[in-house]
Protein backbone atom coordinates (compact mmCIF):
# COMPACT_ATOMS: atom_id res chain seq x y z
CA UNK A 1 0.00 0.00 0.00
CA UNK A 2 2.92 2.33 0.68
CA UNK A 3 3.91 1.92 -2.97
CA UNK A 4 0.37 2.84 -3.97
CA UNK A 5 0.58 5.92 -1.82
CA UNK A 6 3.83 6.91 -3.38
CA UNK A 7 2.44 6.56 -6.86
CA UNK A 8 -0.46 8.71 -5.78
CA UNK A 9 1.89 11.28 -4.32
CA UNK A 10 3.98 11.39 -7.44
CA UNK A 11 0.82 11.97 -9.39
CA UNK A 12 -0.58 14.61 -7.08
CA UNK A 13 2.43 16.40 -5.69
CA UNK A 14 5.12 18.60 -7.02
CA UNK A 15 8.65 17.33 -6.41
CA UNK A 16 9.85 20.17 -4.17
CA UNK A 17 10.11 18.57 -0.69
CA UNK A 18 8.89 21.63 1.22
CA UNK A 19 5.83 21.81 -0.99
CA UNK A 20 5.40 18.03 -1.19
CA UNK A 21 5.03 17.86 2.58
CA UNK A 22 1.76 19.77 2.39
CA UNK A 23 0.45 18.50 -0.92
CA UNK A 24 1.27 14.88 -0.08
CA UNK A 25 -1.04 15.15 2.92
CA UNK A 26 -3.65 16.81 0.72
CA UNK A 27 -3.33 13.97 -1.73
CA UNK A 28 -3.91 11.43 0.99
CA UNK A 29 -6.93 13.35 2.29
CA UNK A 30 -8.33 13.25 -1.24
CA UNK A 31 -7.61 9.52 -1.47
CA UNK A 32 -9.40 8.91 1.83
CA UNK A 33 -12.37 10.97 0.70
CA UNK A 34 -12.69 8.88 -2.45
CA UNK A 35 -12.52 5.70 -0.37
CA UNK A 36 -15.08 6.90 2.15
CA UNK A 37 -17.64 7.13 -0.64
CA UNK A 38 -18.43 3.49 -0.01
CA UNK A 39 -17.12 2.07 3.24
CA UNK A 40 -16.96 -1.75 3.13
CA UNK A 41 -17.31 -1.68 6.93
CA UNK A 42 -21.05 -1.71 6.19
CA UNK A 43 -20.77 -5.36 5.19
CA UNK A 44 -19.27 -6.18 8.58
CA UNK A 45 -21.92 -4.12 10.36
CA UNK A 46 -24.69 -6.07 8.62
CA UNK A 47 -23.05 -9.37 9.55
CA UNK A 48 -22.72 -8.18 13.15
CA UNK A 49 -26.37 -7.22 13.39
CA UNK A 50 -27.36 -10.69 12.15
CA UNK A 51 -25.03 -12.34 14.63
CA UNK A 52 -26.49 -10.31 17.51
CA UNK A 53 -29.97 -11.66 16.74
CA UNK A 54 -28.93 -15.17 15.84
CA UNK A 55 -29.33 -18.10 18.25
CA UNK A 56 -25.85 -19.53 18.66
CA UNK A 57 -23.58 -21.49 20.95
CA UNK A 58 -24.22 -24.42 23.32
CA UNK A 59 -27.08 -22.46 24.91
CA UNK A 60 -28.64 -21.69 21.52
CA UNK A 61 -29.30 -18.09 22.55
CA UNK A 62 -29.07 -14.66 20.94
CA UNK A 63 -27.07 -11.74 22.33
CA UNK A 64 -30.18 -9.59 22.61
CA UNK A 65 -30.13 -9.72 26.42
CA UNK A 66 -26.50 -8.58 26.51
CA UNK A 67 -25.93 -5.54 28.74
CA UNK A 68 -23.36 -3.25 27.15
CA UNK A 69 -23.71 -0.75 29.97
CA UNK A 70 -27.03 0.91 29.22
CA UNK A 71 -29.21 -2.04 30.18
CA UNK A 72 -29.92 -5.46 28.61
CA UNK A 73 -30.35 -5.22 24.85
CA UNK A 74 -29.59 -1.49 24.59
CA UNK A 75 -27.03 -1.05 21.81
CA UNK A 76 -27.63 2.54 20.70
CA UNK A 77 -25.21 4.88 22.42
CA UNK A 78 -23.41 2.07 24.29
CA UNK A 79 -20.18 2.25 22.29
CA UNK A 80 -19.31 5.86 23.20
CA UNK A 81 -19.52 5.00 26.92
CA UNK A 82 -17.09 2.06 26.78
CA UNK A 83 -14.89 0.94 28.49
CA UNK A 84 -16.88 1.22 31.74
CA UNK A 85 -17.36 -0.64 35.02
CA UNK A 86 -19.73 -3.64 35.10
CA UNK A 87 -21.05 -4.75 38.45
CA UNK A 88 -21.72 -8.36 37.38
CA UNK A 89 -18.09 -9.03 36.46
CA UNK A 90 -16.65 -6.49 38.92
CA UNK A 91 -14.41 -5.22 36.15
CA UNK A 92 -13.97 -2.32 33.78
CA UNK A 93 -14.56 -3.77 30.31
CA UNK A 94 -14.15 -2.51 26.78
CA UNK A 95 -16.53 -3.42 23.98
CA UNK A 96 -14.78 -6.64 23.07
CA UNK A 97 -14.16 -7.94 26.58
CA UNK A 98 -17.82 -7.20 27.34
CA UNK A 99 -18.97 -9.04 24.20
CA UNK A 100 -16.79 -11.97 25.33
CA UNK A 101 -18.67 -11.98 28.65
CA UNK A 102 -22.03 -12.00 26.87
CA UNK A 103 -21.00 -14.70 24.40
CA UNK A 104 -19.88 -16.81 27.34
CA UNK A 105 -22.75 -16.24 29.79
CA UNK A 106 -25.65 -16.01 27.33
CA UNK A 107 -24.53 -18.34 24.55
CA UNK A 108 -22.20 -20.67 26.44
CA UNK A 109 -19.28 -20.00 24.09
CA UNK A 110 -15.74 -20.48 25.44
CA UNK A 111 -14.39 -16.98 26.14
CA UNK A 112 -10.83 -18.19 26.76
CA UNK A 113 -10.79 -20.08 23.46
CA UNK A 114 -12.08 -17.03 21.58
CA UNK A 115 -9.43 -14.83 23.23
CA UNK A 116 -6.76 -17.27 21.97
CA UNK A 117 -8.11 -17.37 18.40
CA UNK A 118 -6.00 -15.37 15.92
CA UNK A 119 -7.57 -12.16 14.60
CA UNK A 120 -9.78 -12.61 11.56
CA UNK A 121 -10.42 -16.33 12.12
CA UNK A 122 -13.34 -18.31 13.55
CA UNK A 123 -15.15 -16.58 16.40
CA UNK A 124 -12.72 -13.66 16.13
CA UNK A 125 -14.18 -12.82 12.73
CA UNK A 126 -17.62 -12.89 14.34
CA UNK A 127 -16.30 -10.69 17.12
CA UNK A 128 -15.05 -8.04 14.70
CA UNK A 129 -18.44 -8.00 12.94
CA UNK A 130 -20.23 -7.61 16.27
CA UNK A 131 -17.85 -4.82 17.30
CA UNK A 132 -18.42 -3.09 13.96
CA UNK A 133 -22.18 -3.22 14.36
CA UNK A 134 -22.27 -2.07 17.99
CA UNK A 135 -19.92 0.81 17.13
CA UNK A 136 -22.03 1.80 14.13
CA UNK A 137 -25.07 2.15 16.41
CA UNK A 138 -23.29 5.10 18.05
CA UNK A 139 -22.12 6.77 14.85
CA UNK A 140 -22.41 10.52 15.25
CA UNK A 141 -22.59 10.32 19.06
CA UNK A 142 -19.88 11.89 21.20
CA UNK A 143 -17.39 10.02 23.36
CA UNK A 144 -18.65 10.12 26.93
CA UNK A 145 -16.95 7.48 29.07
CA UNK A 146 -18.15 7.37 32.68
CA UNK A 147 -15.60 8.06 35.42
CA UNK A 148 -17.99 7.84 38.36
CA UNK A 149 -16.81 4.48 39.69
CA UNK A 150 -13.49 4.32 41.54
CA UNK A 151 -12.41 1.38 39.40
CA UNK A 152 -12.99 3.47 36.25
CA UNK A 153 -10.75 6.18 37.66
CA UNK A 154 -8.14 3.62 38.70
CA UNK A 155 -8.13 2.10 35.22
CA UNK A 156 -7.60 5.58 33.76
CA UNK A 157 -4.49 5.87 35.92
CA UNK A 158 -3.37 2.39 34.82
CA UNK A 159 -3.90 3.37 31.19
CA UNK A 160 -1.95 6.57 31.60
CA UNK A 161 0.99 4.67 33.06
CA UNK A 162 0.84 2.08 30.28
CA UNK A 163 0.70 4.87 27.70
CA UNK A 164 3.95 6.42 28.91
CA UNK A 165 5.71 3.11 29.67
CA UNK A 166 8.96 2.95 27.71
CA UNK A 167 10.47 -0.40 26.98
CA UNK A 168 11.61 -2.89 24.40
CA UNK A 169 14.71 -2.77 22.20
CA UNK A 170 13.65 0.56 20.65
CA UNK A 171 12.66 2.39 23.87
CA UNK A 172 9.21 3.12 22.49
CA UNK A 173 6.09 3.99 24.47
CA UNK A 174 2.66 4.88 23.07
CA UNK A 175 3.68 8.48 23.74
CA UNK A 176 6.68 8.20 21.39
CA UNK A 177 4.25 8.48 18.48
CA UNK A 178 1.01 9.71 20.06
CA UNK A 179 2.12 12.20 22.70
CA UNK A 180 2.57 15.31 20.54
CA UNK A 181 0.60 17.34 18.04
CA UNK A 182 1.03 17.38 14.28
CA UNK A 183 3.56 14.60 13.74
CA UNK A 184 3.73 11.88 11.11
CA UNK A 185 5.24 8.45 10.63
CA UNK A 186 6.17 8.39 6.97
CA UNK A 187 3.05 10.08 5.53
CA UNK A 188 0.72 8.83 8.24
CA UNK A 189 -0.65 11.55 10.54
CA UNK A 190 -0.33 10.65 14.21
CA UNK A 191 -3.11 11.76 16.56
CA UNK A 192 -2.13 13.14 19.96
CA UNK A 193 -3.96 10.71 22.24
CA UNK A 194 -3.11 12.46 25.49
CA UNK A 195 -6.03 14.81 24.80
CA UNK A 196 -9.11 14.99 22.58
CA UNK A 197 -7.56 14.67 19.11
CA UNK A 198 -10.76 15.82 17.39
CA UNK A 199 -13.92 14.33 15.91
CA UNK A 200 -13.52 10.92 14.31
CA UNK A 201 -9.81 10.71 15.09
CA UNK A 202 -7.98 8.09 17.16
CA UNK A 203 -10.20 6.31 19.67
CA UNK A 204 -13.33 7.72 17.98
CA UNK A 205 -12.46 5.99 14.66
CA UNK A 206 -11.87 2.33 15.60
CA UNK A 207 -13.11 -0.29 14.70
CA UNK A 208 -12.18 0.60 11.13
CA UNK A 209 -12.03 -0.99 7.71
CA UNK A 210 -8.45 -1.15 6.48
CA UNK A 211 -8.18 -0.81 2.74
CA UNK A 212 -4.57 -2.03 2.70
CA UNK A 213 -5.50 -5.44 4.07
CA UNK A 214 -9.22 -5.56 3.24
CA UNK A 215 -9.94 -6.32 6.88
CA UNK A 216 -12.10 -4.89 9.62
CA UNK A 217 -9.85 -4.09 12.55
CA UNK A 218 -11.29 -3.81 16.04
CA UNK A 219 -9.70 -1.61 18.70
CA UNK A 220 -8.11 -4.72 20.24
CA UNK A 221 -6.49 -5.56 16.92
CA UNK A 222 -5.33 -1.96 16.44
CA UNK A 223 -3.68 -1.96 19.85
CA UNK A 224 -2.14 -5.36 19.17
CA UNK A 225 -0.45 -3.99 16.05
CA UNK A 226 0.73 -0.88 17.92
CA UNK A 227 2.46 -3.13 20.45
CA UNK A 228 3.96 -5.23 17.65
CA UNK A 229 5.49 -2.13 16.12
CA UNK A 230 6.53 -0.95 19.56
CA UNK A 231 8.55 -4.22 19.64
CA UNK A 232 6.84 -5.23 22.89
CA UNK A 233 5.88 -8.79 23.84
CA UNK A 234 2.39 -9.97 22.87
CA UNK A 235 -0.61 -8.34 24.61
CA UNK A 236 -3.33 -10.78 25.62
CA UNK A 237 -6.68 -10.27 23.89
CA UNK A 238 -8.92 -8.17 26.13
CA UNK A 239 -6.11 -8.07 28.73
CA UNK A 240 -6.10 -5.36 31.40
CA UNK A 241 -3.46 -3.27 29.65
CA UNK A 242 -5.60 -3.04 26.50
CA UNK A 243 -8.72 -2.12 28.48
CA UNK A 244 -6.80 0.44 30.57
CA UNK A 245 -5.45 2.09 27.42
CA UNK A 246 -9.01 2.20 26.10
CA UNK A 247 -10.13 4.03 29.24
CA UNK A 248 -7.22 6.48 28.98
CA UNK A 249 -7.77 7.26 25.30
CA UNK A 250 -11.56 7.25 25.56
CA UNK A 251 -11.74 9.58 28.56
CA UNK A 252 -9.20 11.92 26.93
CA UNK A 253 -11.36 11.96 23.79
CA UNK A 254 -14.45 13.11 25.70
CA UNK A 255 -16.70 15.08 23.35
CA UNK A 256 -15.16 13.72 20.15
CA UNK A 257 -17.70 12.51 17.61
CA UNK A 258 -17.47 8.78 16.91
CA UNK A 259 -17.31 7.85 13.22
CA UNK A 260 -16.54 4.17 13.91
CA UNK A 261 -16.30 2.00 11.97
CA UNK A 262 -14.17 4.41 9.97
CA UNK A 263 -12.23 3.67 6.80
CA UNK A 264 -8.44 3.68 6.90
CA UNK A 265 -5.77 3.19 4.32
CA UNK B 1 -31.35 19.49 67.28
CA UNK B 2 -31.40 16.89 70.05
CA UNK B 3 -28.15 15.36 71.19
CA UNK B 4 -29.12 11.92 69.81
CA UNK B 5 -30.15 13.32 66.46
CA UNK B 6 -26.87 15.18 66.25
CA UNK B 7 -24.99 11.99 67.10
CA UNK B 8 -26.67 9.97 64.33
CA UNK B 9 -26.12 12.78 61.86
CA UNK B 10 -22.46 12.85 62.82
CA UNK B 11 -22.30 9.08 62.29
CA UNK B 12 -23.80 9.45 58.82
CA UNK B 13 -21.25 12.13 57.97
CA UNK B 14 -18.42 9.91 59.22
CA UNK B 15 -19.86 6.94 57.40
CA UNK B 16 -20.15 8.86 54.15
CA UNK B 17 -16.60 10.08 54.50
CA UNK B 18 -15.47 6.48 54.97
CA UNK B 19 -17.25 5.36 51.79
CA UNK B 20 -15.78 8.24 49.81
CA UNK B 21 -12.42 7.40 51.34
CA UNK B 22 -12.70 3.81 50.13
CA UNK B 23 -13.60 5.06 46.68
CA UNK B 24 -10.59 7.36 46.43
CA UNK B 25 -7.58 6.21 44.47
CA UNK B 26 -4.52 4.53 45.96
CA UNK B 27 -1.33 6.56 46.25
CA UNK B 28 0.68 7.30 43.13
CA UNK B 29 3.40 4.85 44.20
CA UNK B 30 0.79 2.13 44.76
CA UNK B 31 -0.69 2.84 41.31
CA UNK B 32 2.81 2.56 39.81
CA UNK B 33 3.20 -0.87 41.40
CA UNK B 34 -0.24 -1.94 40.18
CA UNK B 35 0.62 -0.80 36.64
CA UNK B 36 3.81 -2.89 36.69
CA UNK B 37 1.85 -5.93 37.81
CA UNK B 38 -0.77 -5.26 35.14
CA UNK B 39 1.86 -5.19 32.39
CA UNK B 40 3.44 -8.43 33.60
CA UNK B 41 0.04 -10.13 33.62
CA UNK B 42 -1.19 -8.70 30.31
CA UNK B 43 1.74 -9.56 28.02
CA UNK B 44 3.25 -12.88 27.10
CA UNK B 45 6.37 -13.95 25.23
CA UNK B 46 5.95 -14.41 21.47
CA UNK B 47 8.84 -15.50 19.25
CA UNK B 48 11.84 -13.19 19.71
CA UNK B 49 9.72 -10.72 21.72
CA UNK B 50 10.51 -11.94 25.23
CA UNK B 51 9.06 -10.66 28.51
CA UNK B 52 12.51 -9.22 29.34
CA UNK B 53 11.61 -6.42 26.95
CA UNK B 54 9.44 -5.01 29.72
CA UNK B 55 12.36 -4.82 32.18
CA UNK B 56 13.30 -1.16 32.13
CA UNK B 57 16.78 0.26 32.48
CA UNK B 58 17.41 3.59 34.24
CA UNK B 59 16.66 5.73 31.19
CA UNK B 60 13.54 3.86 30.14
CA UNK B 61 12.15 4.08 33.65
CA UNK B 62 13.01 7.75 34.12
CA UNK B 63 11.46 8.67 30.76
CA UNK B 64 8.17 6.83 31.37
CA UNK B 65 6.11 9.76 32.56
CA UNK B 66 4.35 12.79 31.15
CA UNK B 67 7.03 14.89 32.86
CA UNK B 68 10.75 14.77 32.02
CA UNK B 69 13.10 13.46 34.73
CA UNK B 70 15.10 15.84 36.94
CA UNK B 71 18.19 17.59 35.62
CA UNK B 72 20.41 15.36 37.75
CA UNK B 73 18.86 12.12 36.51
CA UNK B 74 18.99 13.35 32.91
CA UNK B 75 22.69 14.16 33.28
CA UNK B 76 23.34 10.73 34.76
CA UNK B 77 21.55 8.98 31.88
CA UNK B 78 23.47 11.03 29.34
CA UNK B 79 26.84 10.40 31.00
CA UNK B 80 26.27 6.65 31.29
CA UNK B 81 25.02 6.51 27.70
CA UNK B 82 28.02 8.38 26.36
CA UNK B 83 30.36 6.11 28.30
CA UNK B 84 28.68 3.09 26.71
CA UNK B 85 29.31 4.18 23.12
CA UNK B 86 31.56 1.80 21.22
CA UNK B 87 33.64 3.85 18.80
CA UNK B 88 34.33 2.37 15.34
CA UNK B 89 37.07 -0.18 14.94
CA UNK B 90 40.23 1.38 13.51
CA UNK B 91 38.61 4.84 13.50
CA UNK B 92 36.70 3.90 10.33
CA UNK B 93 33.54 6.01 10.56
CA UNK B 94 32.13 5.95 7.05
CA UNK B 95 30.76 3.18 4.83
CA UNK B 96 28.67 3.26 1.66
CA UNK B 97 25.87 5.84 1.48
CA UNK B 98 23.92 3.65 -0.98
CA UNK B 99 23.72 0.89 1.63
CA UNK B 100 22.83 3.59 4.15
CA UNK B 101 19.88 4.72 2.03
CA UNK B 102 18.60 1.13 1.84
CA UNK B 103 18.81 0.79 5.61
CA UNK B 104 17.13 4.16 6.12
CA UNK B 105 14.19 3.02 3.96
CA UNK B 106 13.88 -0.35 5.71
CA UNK B 107 11.64 -0.41 8.78
CA UNK B 108 11.85 -4.14 9.46
CA UNK B 109 13.04 -6.02 12.48
CA UNK B 110 12.66 -6.92 16.14
CA UNK B 111 8.89 -7.55 16.14
CA UNK B 112 7.33 -10.79 17.33
CA UNK B 113 6.75 -11.72 13.67
CA UNK B 114 10.46 -11.44 12.82
CA UNK B 115 12.32 -14.74 12.94
CA UNK B 116 15.66 -13.49 14.21
CA UNK B 117 17.00 -10.58 16.26
CA UNK B 118 20.27 -10.61 14.29
CA UNK B 119 20.99 -6.98 13.24
CA UNK B 120 21.73 -8.19 9.68
CA UNK B 121 17.99 -8.65 9.18
CA UNK B 122 17.07 -5.24 10.62
CA UNK B 123 16.42 -1.93 8.96
CA UNK B 124 17.15 1.46 10.53
CA UNK B 125 13.63 2.89 10.01
CA UNK B 126 15.09 6.40 9.54
CA UNK B 127 12.44 7.66 7.10
CA UNK B 128 9.72 6.75 9.58
CA UNK B 129 10.71 9.85 11.54
CA UNK B 130 13.13 11.94 9.45
CA UNK B 131 13.33 13.70 6.13
CA UNK B 132 16.67 12.60 4.66
CA UNK B 133 17.27 12.17 0.92
CA UNK B 134 15.51 14.62 -1.42
CA UNK B 135 13.97 11.84 -3.56
CA UNK B 136 11.87 10.37 -0.74
CA UNK B 137 8.68 12.33 -0.05
CA UNK B 138 7.22 9.70 2.28
CA UNK B 139 9.06 10.69 5.44
CA UNK B 140 7.98 11.20 9.02
CA UNK B 141 8.33 14.30 11.16
CA UNK B 142 8.90 12.92 14.68
CA UNK B 143 12.60 13.71 14.33
CA UNK B 144 14.23 16.76 12.71
CA UNK B 145 14.94 16.93 8.99
CA UNK B 146 18.35 15.48 8.13
CA UNK B 147 18.37 16.80 4.57
CA UNK B 148 21.74 18.45 3.92
CA UNK B 149 22.92 17.10 7.29
CA UNK B 150 26.66 17.16 6.51
CA UNK B 151 26.56 20.15 4.21
CA UNK B 152 24.81 22.36 6.77
CA UNK B 153 27.45 21.40 9.31
CA UNK B 154 30.28 22.31 6.96
CA UNK B 155 31.56 18.77 6.40
CA UNK B 156 33.44 18.90 3.09
CA UNK B 157 35.96 16.18 3.90
CA UNK B 158 35.24 13.70 6.67
CA UNK B 159 38.97 13.05 7.14
CA UNK B 160 39.58 16.73 7.87
CA UNK B 161 40.26 17.13 11.63
CA UNK B 162 37.87 20.09 11.61
CA UNK B 163 35.05 17.62 10.84
CA UNK B 164 35.96 15.30 13.72
CA UNK B 165 33.55 16.72 16.35
CA UNK B 166 30.48 16.40 14.12
CA UNK B 167 31.59 12.99 12.81
CA UNK B 168 32.03 11.70 16.37
CA UNK B 169 28.78 13.24 17.57
CA UNK B 170 26.88 11.58 14.70
CA UNK B 171 28.39 8.18 15.51
CA UNK B 172 27.55 8.62 19.19
CA UNK B 173 23.99 9.69 18.34
CA UNK B 174 23.45 6.62 16.16
CA UNK B 175 25.07 4.29 18.68
CA UNK B 176 23.28 5.64 21.75
CA UNK B 177 20.98 8.62 21.17
CA UNK B 178 20.49 9.07 24.91
CA UNK B 179 24.10 10.24 25.24
CA UNK B 180 23.00 13.69 24.14
CA UNK B 181 19.34 13.76 25.19
CA UNK B 182 18.23 11.53 28.05
CA UNK B 183 14.70 10.94 26.81
CA UNK B 184 15.30 11.12 23.06
CA UNK B 185 12.62 9.35 21.03
CA UNK B 186 15.34 7.82 18.86
CA UNK B 187 16.27 4.17 19.36
CA UNK B 188 19.80 3.31 20.57
CA UNK B 189 20.87 1.47 17.43
CA UNK B 190 24.32 0.30 18.48
CA UNK B 191 23.73 -0.02 22.20
CA UNK B 192 20.60 -2.16 21.84
CA UNK B 193 22.16 -4.25 19.03
CA UNK B 194 19.56 -3.10 16.49
CA UNK B 195 22.35 -2.43 13.98
CA UNK B 196 25.96 -3.55 13.82
CA UNK B 197 29.05 -1.39 13.30
CA UNK B 198 29.09 -1.89 9.54
CA UNK B 199 25.45 -0.84 9.19
CA UNK B 200 26.05 2.27 11.29
CA UNK B 201 29.01 3.15 9.04
CA UNK B 202 26.63 3.05 6.07
CA UNK B 203 24.19 5.42 7.82
CA UNK B 204 27.11 7.71 8.69
CA UNK B 205 27.97 7.87 4.97
CA UNK B 206 24.37 8.64 4.04
CA UNK B 207 24.44 11.62 6.41
CA UNK B 208 28.01 12.86 6.05
CA UNK B 209 29.54 11.75 2.74
CA UNK B 210 29.66 14.83 0.47
CA UNK B 211 28.73 12.49 -2.42
CA UNK B 212 25.53 11.34 -0.69
CA UNK B 213 22.34 12.82 -2.20
CA UNK B 214 21.60 14.11 1.30
CA UNK B 215 24.41 16.66 0.87
CA UNK B 216 23.83 17.67 -2.73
Amino acid sequence: MRRGWLALCVALCSAAPALAQKTAADGIAEYRKLLADGNPAELFEAKGEDLWKQKRGPKNATLQACDLGKGPGVVKGAFVELPRFFADTGKVQDLESRLLTCMSTLQGLDAAAIAKTPFGRGEQSNMEALAAWVASESRGARMNLPQGHAEERRMYEMGKRAFYFRGGPMDFSCASCHGTEGQRIRLQDLPNLTKNPGDGIGFAAWPAYRVSSGELWSMQRRLNDCFRQQRFPYPGYASDVTVALGVYMGVNAKGAESIAPAIKR
Amino acid sequence: MSKNKFKSLALIVVGTAAVVGCASLPSSAELDAQAQAMLKASFREEGIATMQRLDQDLGQKACSGAEAPSEAVSKQIEAESLASVKWPTGGQYLGDWKEGEKLAQNGRGMTWTDKSADPKGNGASCYNCHQIGPAEVSFGTIGPSLYNYGKLRGVKDVADPASAPIVQYTWGKLWNSKAYSACSNMPRFGHMKLLDEEQIRHLMALLLDPRSPVNQ
